[in-house]
């Protein structure tokens, strides 16, 4: 064979050969092929679906807040939002600064946006601003252009109509703790908000309603391409109807004005809640969008503390308002008898202990009704001296003080009726008499709120076991048919009680001079100021110093506890007026306006006149007589 | 035995139009047909859109298609002639490369001649194969297997390879040994030589992995073990693999390919377009365009028998075994069968270089049969 055979003999050999190999090799990748396609196909299929596929959660409308006429206390309002989106913007921080001259943000606003870029993927919007006017929001839409990443979007966001009067029973809204993150897929929804404070928290489940998942195709980079069938809708929540009266707070916050105070009006029969009010307020929209750290560090450090609600949450040694309590206590232990008198000389002698009263110079001989009209201190503690503390706290509790009545705000505290057991469990000792003369004119360790002393006057003025009640229902017909049953109190002796508390407003009672009021219904009530400092007895020589004249943070506390009308009770009220000094001309005057007020509204919803003032209440024309130096005090 | 006239000086005297009648026609048109697919295929990745690829791309091929007609009816002499010369201008255009990558920083791998950007080393894979193919067409059977054989195809061979990768471009270089030693294989140097050759490199492999560039290094580690690192490179292979494996027997349709359409896989438009038709064609749609290519190659490679000249043999089975890595590697690639070392699928792929490395080879392929007939001295290229 030639050389040129053999060459070529090798070649067809050898290309032949490497044909072969070609073939093994695209046998292989057939395979491979085959392999992932067919055998793994179905795998593959969902790794693939499990890519493009992702579920959305659709926020709920949250449920409204409506007072007991369907006017609305916190609803839901188109809100202006805008967005960033990070992986959008060419640099953030190019786009915020041009952002930043069309909507205000302060260096917070951007330290938290920045901070939150951080921490998500960038793709997930940043909320920049909200609750953005229409025409900066129609502004940022038309430079949108030259703000690359920024989305606007308009969504629902909490509004308080009346946000400042109502502030305290609603509570507000704010963003999710960053501990909760996790513990909602919802709370990952750009300004997604959730209740913080009042019905806003308590109700959070029912008010928040039920989130919709929708199932939408992502891209690589997790944007939304187009939704997926099924949708799930979102559940909208709950809706709450409250026993308050909307034109009763807004009056009681009104009259309550700058003063640190708390006051609630219920109805005596029903136990509804018509008024809650606390002050001074704060506004709750201002939560929704993010307070700011001005405003919050102002709120925080007020002395007047505006974010404790103070008809729940604020504990106040109830004063003589508490003499009430004390005078059934002793007629139904059989201590005192409706007519029993007892003389006042200006004070009482304990062992080496002198009592004083806060006249002075005495009231005299009094009896029972006397002695609550004129306030006498030491006919209480005469009466105090034979009984047992036991009984008093037994009495006490009956008419609500220390209990809790959960009525759906936040920090309802139960407060304190100081008993032997208490003595001895808290304080490891025992009982002494002493102790049980103080809580005889509400002082020593006795400390109520201002509702329970609302429920105490209900209490006495109707009879009955009454419960306050400030949700009516939720999404419904509200339950009017509440019936309550009839306190274990001898009606005699609580008749004695209430024409005490009449005669408080009458000629020589202790809230006489102040107690002028607008309407011809009579109205009943009992005084109360609660003792901040110790008087020594080198003051009660050299003459104790005014109230007027101490600093605020050591004037008394004012109180008042009352209802109307005396003869047929409907509305009872207890208030209190933080050193406000004196319980009959700081505390009375607002009780009685807001008692008017109640009974106003009432006869004007069921078309009745109210009758106007005559001139059998009392002085009515002119200023109020200057005090009685000697009857400041209650 | 064969019979000795085969091998007897045969005038052969086609013109040009004669030369371009006498094309292989179907195979021409099978070229087409996978250009074709690439078009649709860049459609497809573009969401359905001849902009901003399949237009680009196909204006591309109408370019090279000419080109490769112009290069095919060119008589066979002169591409004899111009091996050596083609070697010399490749290895020129690699060292300018390599200054100007030099300056402009990072690897740069292209020539920016105004109207295109020239890949050196694309073309290096031609002229390597050509220039060897001239070589041996000079040695007659004994010189061959002789192992002087060796010192001037290692010249050949080792000049550019290790300019290309120094650019760097591993995956060039390995392809443009290979392509060679298919060429030495064909042209009959020892077997044992190549198993030898195999052992070595299988043994080298450690140390290599020793030089390589990080990134080079983290491409093994990744195929190794995809999971490993699911964001990055690990993160490619995954997707490729659910995008071939989701595709099942017929696809999800044309337009229709999740992981495509909606990015989740990478580089689509080049290293990756072969798991876009297995995505939105199916096993169907991959095996019709491997066995296109198959059919394309495996008639270059043993067209080469029938061919008069050894020069004409080698360079034709060379150019289509070469072809045939090419595809290989860039399949087995983003099937997870080899570490991802970033070859495009020529004729499919997005880019003008691989597509003009293809349809020229190929257009030399078709140039050795149609002179199949046409008889070369051992020395020269009988032009003259």
């Amino acid at each position: 064979m030639s050389r040129e055979g053999l060459r070529y003999q090798t070649f067809s050999r050898r290309a032949f050969l490497l044909a072969g190999a070609q073939g093994l090799a695209l046998a292989t990748l057939g395979s491979r092929l085959y392999y992932l396609a067919i055998i793994e196909g179905d795998q593959y299929k969902l790794r693939a679906d499990k890519n493009r596929i992702s579920l959305r959660w659709i926020a709920p409308e949250r449920g409204e807040i409506f007072d007991r006429f369907g006017r609305k206390l916190a609803t839901n309002r188109q809100d202006f939002r805008v967005f960033l989106i990070p992986e959008q913007a060419h640099k953030v921080t190019d786009t915020l600064a041009r952002l930043g001259r069309i909507v205000q943000l302060d260096d917070r606003r951007l330290a938290r946006v920045e901070r939150q870029i951080k921490r998500q993927r960038k793709f997930m919007p940043v909320t920049v601003a909200q609750g953005l006017t229409w025409k900066t929001f129609a502004r940022v839409n038309v430079e949108m252009p030259s703000l690359p990443g920024v989305v606007t979007d308009s969504g629902l966001s909490r509004y308080y109509p009346d946000g400042i009067d109502v502030a305290h029973i609603v509570g507000y809204m704010a963003s999710p703790q960053e501990d909760d993150m996790n513990t909602s897929p919802l709370y990952q929804l750009p300004g997604f908000k959730v209740g913080r404070q009042g019905l806003e928290r308590r109700y959070e489940d029912q008010l928040r309603g039920k989130a919709g998942t929708r199932r939408v195709e992502v891209n690589a980079v997790g944007r939304e391409i187009r939704e997926l069938p099924p949708r799930q809708d979102a559940v909208r929540g709950e809706n709450i109807n409250l026993a308050l009266d909307l034109d009763l707070q807004k009056f009681t916050m009104e009259r309550l004005g700058e003063e640190a105070a708390g006051a609630v009006l219920v109805d005596v029969q029903s136990g509804d809640i018509l008024a809650m009010g606390s002050s001074p307020s704060f506004d709750p929209n201002e939560f929704t969008n993010g307070i700011s750290h001005e405003n919050w560090q102002a709120l925080l450090k007020d002395p007047r503390k505006p974010l404790i609600n103070k008809p729940v949450a604020g504990l106040y040694p109830p004063g003589s308002t508490f003499k009430p309590i004390m005078a059934l206590a002793a007629l139904e232990s059989g201590v005192v008898k409706p007519d029993t008198t007892h003389y006042c000389n200006g004070s009482f002698q304990l062992g080496s202990h002198t009592f004083h009263c806060w006249r002075h110079r005495g009231h005299g001989r009094v009896n029972l009704e006397q002695a609550i009209q004129q306030s006498c201190d030491v006919y209480f503690y005469k009466v105090a001296a034979d009984m047992d503390i036991d009984n008093i706290a037994d009495m006490a509790r009956r008419f609500g003080l220390g209990a809790v009545f959960d009525v759906g705000v936040d920090g309802e505290k139960e407060g304190l009726v100081p008993d032997r057991d208490w003595k001895h469990r808290v304080m490891h000792d025992q009982w002494h008499l002493g102790e049980t003369l103080n809580v005889s004119i509400g002082q020593g360790a006795l400390l109520v709120t201002p509702l329970q002393l609302a429920i105490m006057s209900a209490r006495i003025a109707g009879g009955n076991k009454v419960w306050p009640s400030l949700v009516r229902s939720l999404d419904g017909e509200p339950d009017t048919n509440r019936s309550f049953l009839p306190l274990d109190v001898n009606p005699l002796h609580l008749k004695v009680v209430r024409r005490g508390m009449e005669m408080v407003m009458e000629a020589g009672g202790t809230a006489h001079d102040w107690h002028r009021p607008k309407s011809a219904i009579r109205q009943a009530g009992k005084t109360g100021s609660a003792q901040i400092k110790r008087i020594t007895k080198s003051e009660r020589q050299t003459g104790i110093i005014k109230q007027e004249d101490l600093p605020w943070a050591e004037r008394d506390h004012a109180l008042f506890i009352g209802y109307a009308p005396a003869d047929a009770p409907e509305v009872a009220t207890g208030i209190l007026v933080q050193h406000g000094a004196h319980g009959g001309s700081t505390a009375a005057p607002i009780a009685r306006d807001m008692m008017d007020k109640a009974l106003e509204l009432k006869r004007q919803r069921e078309g009745k006149p109210l009758p106007i003032t005559t001139a059998t209440a009392g002085p009515v024309k002119g200023t109020p007589p200057p005090p009685d130096p000697d009857g400041e005090a209650d | 035995m064969r019979s000795a006239h085969m091998f007897a000086p045969r005038r052969v005297n086609k013109n040009v139009f004669q030369r371009l009648i006498g094309l292989n026609w179907l195979i021409v048109l099978m070229n087409i047909m996978i250009a074709c697919a690439g078009f649709a295929m860049l459609y497809s990745v573009a969401g359905g859109d001849w902009h901003p690829w399949a237009q680009t791309q196909a204006i591309r091929f109408a370019g090279a298609l000419a080109l490769m007609l112009v290069i095919a009816v060119v008589d066979i002499r002169y591409w004899m002639a111009f091996a050596y010369p083609a070697w010399g201008i490749g290895v020129i255009l690699l060292l300018a490369v390599d200054v100007i990558g030099a300056v402009g920083m990072g690897g740069q791998r292209w020539l920016d001649i105004g109207f295109m950007r020239i890949q050196p080393s694309e073309l290096m894979k031609i002229a390597v194969v050509m220039a060897l193919a001239r070589y041996f067409h000079g040695r007659n059977y004994h010189q061959s297997r002789s192992l002087k054989s060796l010192i001037i195809p290692a010249v050949l061979i080792l000049v550019p390879v290790i300019l290309v990768v120094k650019q760097p471009d591993l995956g060039t270089g390995v392809m443009i040994v290979a392509g060679g030693a298919a060429v030495m294989f064909l042209a009959g140097l020892p077997a044992w030589l190549f198993v030898a050759a195999f052992i070595g490199i299988a043994a080298a492999v450690p140390v290599g992995l020793h030089y390589m560039h990080d990134y080079q290094r983290n491409r093994i580690t990744t195929f190794l073990h995809p999971e490993s690192d699911p964001q990055g490179a690990g993160y490619q292979i995954t997707q490729s693999k659910i995008a071939l494996g989701s595709g099942g027997m017929t696809g999800k349709g044309f337009l229709e390919g999740t992981q495509s359409q909606l990015n989740f896989l990478p580089e689509m438009k080049t290293d990756f377009i072969f798991t876009v038709l297995a995505e939105e064609f199916g096993l169907m749609g991959a095996f019709a365009v491997l066995g296109l290519y198959g059919i394309v190659l495996t008639y270059g490679l043993l067209m080469g028998i029938g061919c008069r000249s050894q020069f004409g043999r080698l360079l034709s089975a060379g150019l289509s075994i070469s072809l045939f890595l090419y595809v290989f590697i860039n399949v087995a690639m983003v099937m997870g069968l080899m570490p991802v070392v970033g070859v495009p699928l020529p004729m499919i792929s997005y880019g003008g270089s691989a597509m003009l490395t293809w349809m020229i080879a190929y257009g030399l392929i078709l140039s050795v049969a149609v002179h199949r007939d046409v008889t070369l001295a051992p020395k020269g290229s009988g032009l003259a």
